[in-house]
């Protein structure tokens, strides 16, 4: 079928094409119309689904906490308030978590763009002697792990735990992100390395130079990747640091106040008579406001960019 | 990912001149194995302890060598049967929905001809991708609590006479876990199937209009043939992935109540090897874990060769 209009094509010129198109418009069939009828519900349900919850937990967080266990509460505060900032701007563990929850994405994402670049440089090099040892290397890591246990035991006799640098060293390289950037930088025509190395210059001067300045959308990707994981973590703190209040993070003490609510609703007996113990649910909507809101502002202007490194990353590799 | 080609090119033979010439990569490949074999490499010794009655005191060279004895324990045990089959079930089911979804929603957003309608609803199905577990897990549970919106709805429009407690039944806690996944992730998955439906050649759209094909059956006839070498690859890398699928919602989400169906052998794996501090066993059940994946990923790639041109490796 296709191939039949094809030639139908090449044979009609552009302006009968244009009054094939008009015509064709005129009588559209009934199934398209009713399609888009499928389309815009679809569509609407899925903004209103997406949409909905963040903009209620927003409402909530701006209520009154006494006038919001009446319930009802949707789009819109009924009683406007700003207690629920303050209460939660006068947690001090909040400002610890505020911190450490800053302090290591920004070391973390540095840290392992850096290393993550450097590697990826090295494994595109086509006149590297051990190119494709080194790939395989960091391939296998990305299927084979040793599990929580003996990461665990290991973190611990290296000291990492109970510190702030387990948050950044152990996670530095990873295969995944070495290998988008490895994909991107093979693009590079070779003859930019080539004539660099006419003119004297060594590898490092070419990756500092030459190639780095051509990868930067990749590597604001690439940085966008590290810094929403770094930002989200919670099991690495819950794990390793949760004697050491002192490098909690923003995300663990958010779900420190979650889950006292989420075990009670298992429990009748609890749902009954809890409501006076647990966090008040404007203050968690103040401080899930609190947590999301940096990462929430910066993604959209960001779009070009995570798309470009997804596309690479998933499809062309 | 897929096989790149290798170029023909003239090899280049190991010699001293060029490991001097050289110098600088293999450095830094040097830190980069190191840093590699601390990290990655090493924990794998820590399988041993899946055949031994390890004692952090005595070592890993020092504990009692027990066998299978670990592995018998785990598949007696009715809870890590049950474990099993929760991760397996929630792996698939969120693999299965979570596809289709973003297949359908890449689709239908594809239809969607006026840019600044297309694009609004873009940056919008992202949003909850930058939403961590926590804060995800937290609003879920305000919007399926007793007075909260789900609940709302169902008892004015006449289907519930009271409000249902979503958490206290196991027999709701799957489709939770299904649909909190779908919500977070349909937008950031549909990006590589956008992708791929942006690179089919527009000229097939334009034929089958004018030899009068509707809607519907340009997307069965076009777009779906179009992206079926995306949607294998993407199959082929996340089939590996199903067992990992399930820590982090099923460890928020749980409670005493939905037990048996919420935990997952991540779960299991903390709540023996971590909390209990039985290692020999924790260690054990996670072996199990990534002998399973790998199994998958190899059986897929097999699959995937024997039918079609896209495979892993």
């Amino acid at each position: 079928m296709i191939r039949l209009t094809d030639s139908r094509l090449e044979r009609g010129n552009t302006i009968m094409n244009e009054t094939v198109n008009k015509e064709y418009k005129v009588r559209k069939p009934i199934s398209d119309k009713v399609f888009s009828v499928i389309v815009v519900v679809f569509l609407a349900a899925f903004v209103i689904i997406t949409l909905y919850p963040v903009i209620n937990t927003v409402a909530l967080s701006f209520n009154d906490g006494i006038d919001a266990v009446r319930g009802g509460i949707h789009l819109w505060p009924r009683k406007f308030s700003m207690k629920n900032y303050k209460t939660v701007m006068e947690m001090q563990n909040i400002w610890t978590g505020a911190k450490i929850t800053v302090g290591r994405t920004v070391i973390a994402t540095l840290t392992s763009l850096f290393a993550n670049a450097l590697l990826a440089f090295v494994v595109s090099r086509k006149r590297f002697l051990f190119k494709s040892q080194l790939s395989l290397f960091w391939v296998i890591t990305m299927y084979v792990n040793g599990g929580m246990i003996p990461v665990f035991l290991l973190y611990k006799n290296l000291g990492l735990t109970g510190t702030f640098h387990v948050y950044w060293i152990p996670g530095m390289i990873s295969a995944f992100n070495m290998l988008v950037m490895r994909t991107y930088m093979e693009g590079i025509p070779e003859s930019l390395e080539e004539s660099a190395q006419l003119d004297g210059a060594g590898y490092w001067t070419i990756f500092k130079d030459i190639i780095s300045p051509l990868c930067k959308p990749m590597y604001a990707t690439v940085a966008l990747f590290i810094a929403v994981w770094q930002w989200n973590s919670w099991f690495d703190a819950m794990l390793y640091n949760r004697m050491k209040t002192e490098y909690t993070t923003l995300q663990y003490e958010l779900m420190k106040l979650l889950s006292s609510v989420m075990q009670q609703s298992g429990s009748a007996e609890n749902a009954k008579n809890g409501a006076a113990t647990i966090t008040p649910i404007t203050i968690r909507a103040a401080t899930t406001i609190v947590t999301m809101l940096p990462i929430v502002c910066l993604y959209p202007f960001l779009q070009r960019y995570f798309i470009t490194g997804l596309t690479i990353g998933g499809v062309k590799e | 990912m897929a096989r790149t080609k290798t170029e023909n090119r003239p090899k280049i033979k190991m010699s001293g001149k060029e490991l001097r010439r050289q110098k600088f990569l293999l450095v830094v490949s040097f830190f980069m194995v190191a840093y590699g074999v601390v990290f990655y490499y090493w924990p794998l010794t820590g399988w041993l302890m899946a055949f031994q009655n390890y004692k952090p005191k005595k070592g890993l060279l020092g504990s009692k060598f027990v066998g299978l004895d670990k592995f018998k324990f785990l598949f007696e045990d009715d809870v890590f049967i049950k474990v099993i089959r929760n991760t397996f079930a929630m792996g698939l089911i969120n693999l299965v929905t979570t596809t289709i979804m973003a297949v359908l929603f890449a689709i239908i957003l594809n239809e969607v001809r006026r840019v600044w309608i297309k694009k609004p609803i873009q940056t919008i199905s992202y949003l909850p991708h930058f939403l961590s577990w926590i804060v995800v897990t937290g609003i879920l549970h305000t919007s399926l609590s007793s007075s909260g919106i789900v609940n709302e709805i169902l008892l004015k429009t006449g289907l519930i006479n009271q409000a249902i407690n979503f958490f206290a039944h196991p027999k709701y806690f799957w489709a939770i876990v299904a649909f909190a996944q779908n919500w977070k992730e349909t937008g950031w998955n549909a990006i590589i199937y956008l992708a791929a439906i942006t690179a089919i050649d527009p000229s097939l759209y334009e034929a089958a209009s004018i030899d009068g094909a509707d809607r519907l059956q340009k997307i069965r006839y076009i777009t779906l043939p179009g992206i079926k070498p995306t949607f294998l690859i993407l199959l082929l890398m996340n089939v590996g992935n199903v067992l990992n699928a399930g820590f982090e919602i099923q460890y928020l989400l749980g409670n005493g109540l939905v037990q048996s169906v919420s935990q997952t052998i991540d779960i299991y794996v903390l709540k023996w090897g971590i909390s209990q501090n039985d290692y020999s066993l924790g260690t054990a059940a996670g072996l199990f874990k990534s002998a399973v994946s790998i199994l998958f990923i190899v059986i897929a790639n097999e699959i995937a060769k024997r039918y079609s041109e896209q495979r892993l490796f």
